[in-house]
């Protein structure tokens, strides 16, 4: 049977971290880095939304992509759910809509890593009911 | 949502809006009253008594990007489809609670779900609130609590994502334990 962690495994874990951790550290601010935002509003969550934050944090981990990974409520796109904001540094965000765990990967790999748009993003232009 | 877990992720966006830095989830299940609960406590900025009433009203909310809010509403659905009741309360400037029951072996009732997931999504991005978890099952329980977690981490932030992947798996270990604990009686 599987041994279950517990908090002194964790302090093991910390100890094997600090060390990594130090070096992010060093080039630590927020506009310095990728940024993923989920949109995590009820609408998000009955579409899945979950699942992609999963997604987006395990795989931007896995392929080593220093990215921040948060949440955010409700744009206004409930139709197109999940939608994500992506933040490359020194752009403009871009809105996906549909997000699909194939099209986070593509996402991933194309946009994140280099620089190409991909199918998918709400345009700016796009106006909620509030403000017609 | 197809998971009670989905719904608790949902109802506590509304706690994190209300500026909690406190939230407390708890789930029990009592096989011998054939009851599954779900309790979620803020400290947040709490409801004003008069909006208490509405706001397991699908036609209100105080968002602007749209006119609906369904959070509270699908949860409350949710308990009464299964045999159970939703609940309110809430103080101004001292928190919210807001509790579901089901009746665990209703036909109808939705699965508890990744309940792991939800909570370490949680965990991971919001560093700065503190999250507890109780699960019961009968008499056994697990608690969970960010606040040791961090006492252990130290200057390792909680975001880390090896530290979101450790606490996926203990949290999913120990639910399983808990579990086949009851099995086993």
């Amino acid at each position: 049977m599987e041994k279950v962690k517990t908090l002194d495994d964790l302090k093991k874990l910390k100890e094997q971290l600090k060390s990594t951790i130090e070096l992010r550290e060093k080039s630590n601010n927020p506009e310095s880095h990728v940024q993923v935002k989920v949109a995590m509003a009820t609408c998000g969550i009955a579409s899945g939304a979950r699942e992609i934050m999963s997604f987006f944090m395990d795989e931007l981990r896995k392929r080593n992509i220093d990215a921040i990974v948060s949440q955010t409520g409700c744009m206004g796109y409930c139709y197109a759910e999940p939608t994500i904001e992506l933040t490359i540094p020194g752009h403009e965000p871009v809105v996906y809509g549909n997000v699909t765990k194939a099209k986070a990967d593509e996402i991933i790999e194309k946009h994140i890593k280099n620089g190409i748009l991909v199918d998918g993003i709400i345009p700016v232009t796009y106006q909620n009911i509030n403000k017609k | 949502m197809e998971e009670i877990a989905l719904h608790i992720l949902d109802i506590v966006q509304n706690s994190i809006v209300a500026c909690a830095n406190l939230i407390s989830i708890e789930v029990e299940e009592d096989y011998a009253n054939d009851r599954l609960i779900i309790i979620i406590v803020d400290n947040g900025k709490g409801i004003e008594k008069h909006l208490l009433d509405k706001v397991a009203d699908p036609f209100y909310t105080k968002r602007t990007t749209r006119k609906v809010g369904l959070g509270l509403s699908l949860l409350k659905q949710s308990a009464e489809m299964a045999g159970g009741s939703f609940s309110i309360e809430s103080e101004i400037n001292k928190g919210t609670t807001v509790k579901a029951i089901y009746q665990h072996s209703h036909i109808d009732r939705q699965p508890l779900g990744d309940i792991p997931q939800t909570i370490s999504i949680l965990v991971a991005s919001n560093p700065d609130i503190n999250f507890t978890y109780k699960h019961k099952i009968n008499n056994n329980s697990y608690y969970f609590d960010t606040r040791q977690i961090k006492e252990v981490l130290e200057e390792v932030p909680i975001t880390s994502p090896e530290v979101r992947v450790f606490i996926h798996q203990m949290l999913k270990q120990n639910i399983d334990m808990l579990n086949r604990q009851f099995k086993e009686i």
